[in-house]
């Protein structure tokens, strides 16, 4: 991520332990005592320990670890549901631990909506007055919420459903409404606690997908808890993973399948990542468009703008791979009226075969975004993989 | 060797004493504003006439809980008017709901705080086993020389008696409402107060509903009980058919007795479920 971006939370040295002398089992943390020998000499948890990470404004970011590893602590003690023992987490300037009763109350109002794990709804209110919660709280008037409250209900697709109860209402169904709920408060950041987890599979991808699609209409700052590696590759723009309360490592779903920090992460990407047993054959697309050698500039231009390309791989009358033509060096050669294209192929683009391995197509992707031409033995295009194709394909073999 | 024995009891009686005389005013204050209570309750119940009341009655049970109730009010009513026990029952019924509004008034803000505070939660609890196992019968004895011989002493004993129910419930729909529910107010930032009438208390409702059940059938049979300190109504029936030997007007008192239990507590019933 590039570093200009705002930050919109900063956690610092955060720590949490569970129990009545938190001072005591931090300074053995410090010594290098495990959690294990804490827990043993102290009679305390230590739930958190010196957690350091940026969350940027309107990104999505998600917090992955196993069940016990902290991240419901470590989400909670960002609104402070749960008080943090140690550490500073500061949002637009405010260093939340240290705030009043009042102040707390105000930051909350304005700052954090939460979607939880199972829902939270309230049972005695109908699906609008729970979308109109947030808002109540805060005083806002009568018929301004229930407008709000209505429109962020059609925004995930509840329309017609305000005067039921929760209860009436399937598991997908009311997590709608628990997002409903955090979208109609329009607080800055978006906390989502396992939210997608007590779906069943299918709704749960529908949901990740719908979830995507809101944030790319809104990007609003998203904090995301999960325990699912491949719901955190398909939803985050980056992933802070936990382990026993620690950050092992902050980074892109790529930057954490290529770059894995240590044994724990490797293990656990091994564990759950499929890519390593997937090959390019099975992310390629087939090519809709290529140019054959013999054409001239314009016609390849065509057929580029016919496909919505900026780009476009040329091969022989055999579909024998011969090169890369690009968009702006195809509209030169229009210009110097050449008669072929062959003169003005590049070839520094990726191909592969097509058995090759999943997970090393991802160092591959450089800055420049051709797609990836994958081959066969004797140079025939096959197809072509493009970015979002790979992380798409193991999102989807991780279901399986 | 000799163990001298507790004066346990003196003790007690010293302390009543010394309660009925310091605050003798409190009390005459107290039992004036009850009496009337009473009276006035009474009064107007008395004045209307009893198909009036029935037919009252019958649509109250038709509206909150179903027509066979209705139907059942007006035949058990009917009964109890038939045996002539008419201003007896009306005599119960004001003593009933005036002892149980008492003790809910006082019981909902004490069982809110006993939830909210693990403190006063600890301190209550023993407190309420106290007044619930101790014999019903004991509580008409200090109750006269506070409030002498009548009514008031009877909704005295019948407060004391009936409220550990509603307080008990009220702490327990309170405490049981799941921490998922008071997260996400907190979440959203609802103040203590917001929490407690926006979240706690409306999914409370039903258990304190059932706590108030319990409250009407105590004080029901607490007023029956209360007739040997000179409480009007059904009770008194029953007292004077023991006294005379006459078990035929004791059964007809005591029926009449079964047929206001059972309507109360269908009715109280009801209101709970459709708040659900």
């Amino acid at each position: 991520m590039d570093e200009t971006r705002n930050v919109k939370i900063q956690v610092r040295g955060l720590s949490k332990v569970f129990g009545k002398q938190p001072k005591k089992a931090l300074e053995l943390r410090h010594q290098g005592a495990k959690r294990s020998e804490i827990l043993e000499k102290t009679g305390q948890t230590l739930g958190l320990y010196d957690i350091n990470f940026d969350v940027y404004e309107g990104e999505l970011l998600v917090i992955m670890g196993l069940s016990g590893s902290g991240k419901s602590t470590l989400i909670r003690c960002l609104n402070r549901l749960i008080d943090a023992s140690e550490g500073e987490i500061i949002i637009d300037g405010e260093n939340i631990p240290t705030l009043g009763e009042k102040a707390l109350l105000e930051c909350r109002r304005r700052h954090f909506s939460m979607v939880f794990q199972n829902f939270a709804l309230f049972p005695h209110r109908t699906v609008q007055q729970n979308a109109e919660f947030g808002l109540e709280i805060r005083g806002v008037g009568k018929t301004e919420r229930y407008d709000i409250a209505r429109s962020s209900l059609k925004q995930v697709g509840l329309d017609g459903w305000e005067d039921a109860y929760p209860n009436q209402l399937s598991g997908g169904m009311q997590q709608r409404v628990g997002l409903a709920r955090a979208l109609a408060n329009d607080a800055s950041v978006l906390l989502m606690d396992e939210a997608f987890s007590a779906l069943d599979p299918l709704i749960r991808k529908e949901m990740q997908e719908e979830l995507i699609q809101l944030q790319n209409k809104m990007r609003k700052t998203t904090v995301f808890i999960t325990h699912d590696l491949d719901e955190a590759l398909n939803i985050g723009d980056r992933i802070v993973l936990l382990k026993d309360g620690e950050v092992v490592q902050i980074g892109t779903p790529e930057e954490i399948l290529t770059r894995p920090a240590d044994d724990y992460v490797r293990r656990f990407i091994e564990g759950v990542d499929r890519s390593r047993i997937l090959t390019a054959e099975s992310a390629m697309r087939p090519v809709h468009a290529t140019a054959r050698s013999g054409d001239g500039p314009r016609t390849a231009l065509r057929k580029m703008r016919e496909h919505g390309l900026d780009s476009i791989y040329v091969t022989d009358r055999d579909r024998k791979l011969l090169g890369l033509l690009e968009a702006d060096t195809a509209s030169k050669a229009a210009e110097n009226n050449a008669d072929s294209i062959s003169d003005y192929l590049i070839q520094d683009f990726r191909s592969v075969r097509s058995e090759e391995p999943m997970h090393n197509l991802f160092a591959m992707f450089s800055d420049r975004s051709f797609p990836i031409a994958v081959v066969d033995e004797e140079n025939h295009l096959l197809g072509v993989v493009v970015k979002g194709a790979v992380l798409d394909e193991l999102a989807r073999a991780g279901e399986q | 060797m000799e163990i001298p024995r507790i004066p346990l009891g003196s003790w007690i009686e010293g302390g009543l004493t010394w309660l009925t005389t310091e605050y003798s005013s409190v009390t005459r204050a107290i039992s004036r504003v009850t009496q009337t209570g009473i009276e006035v309750l009474n009064d107007a119940l008395m004045w209307l006439p009893e198909w009036a009341l029935m037919a009252l009655i019958a649509v109250l049970c038709w509206r909150v809980a179903s027509v066979r109730l209705g139907i059942g009010a007006v035949l058990g009513l009917a009964v109890i008017w038939n045996l002539g026990l008419w201003d007896p029952m009306i005599e119960t019924l004001t003593l009933v709901v005036i002892a149980t509004l008492v003790a809910i008034v006082m019981a909902l803000p004490v069982g809110i705080a006993a939830a909210l505070s693990s403190r006063l939660y600890r301190v209550i609890m023993p407190v309420l086993d106290f007044m619930q196992t101790m014999p019903a019968f004991v509580y008409l004895i200090p109750a006269i020389p506070f409030f002498g011989i009548g009514s008031v002493s009877a909704i005295f004993a019948t407060v004391i008696f009936s409220m550990p129910p509603a307080i008990r419930f009220t702490t327990l729909g309170i405490r049981q409402v799941p921490v998922e529910l008071i997260e996400a107010a907190d979440a959203y930032g609802a103040t203590r107060s917001q929490k407690l009438f926006k979240v706690q208390l409306p999914l409370s409702l039903p258990t304190m509903m059932a706590g108030i059940n319990q409250t009407i059938m105590l004080a029901l049979s607490m007023v029956v009980i209360a007739a040997m300190i000179g409480a009007d109504g059904l009770g008194s029936e029953v007292w004077r058919a023991i006294q005379r030997l006459r078990p035929g007007d004791g059964f007809e008192a005591g029926i009449a007795v079964v047929i206001l239990a059972m309507l109360l507590d269908r009715l109280t019933q009801s209101l709970r479920r459709t708040r659900k």
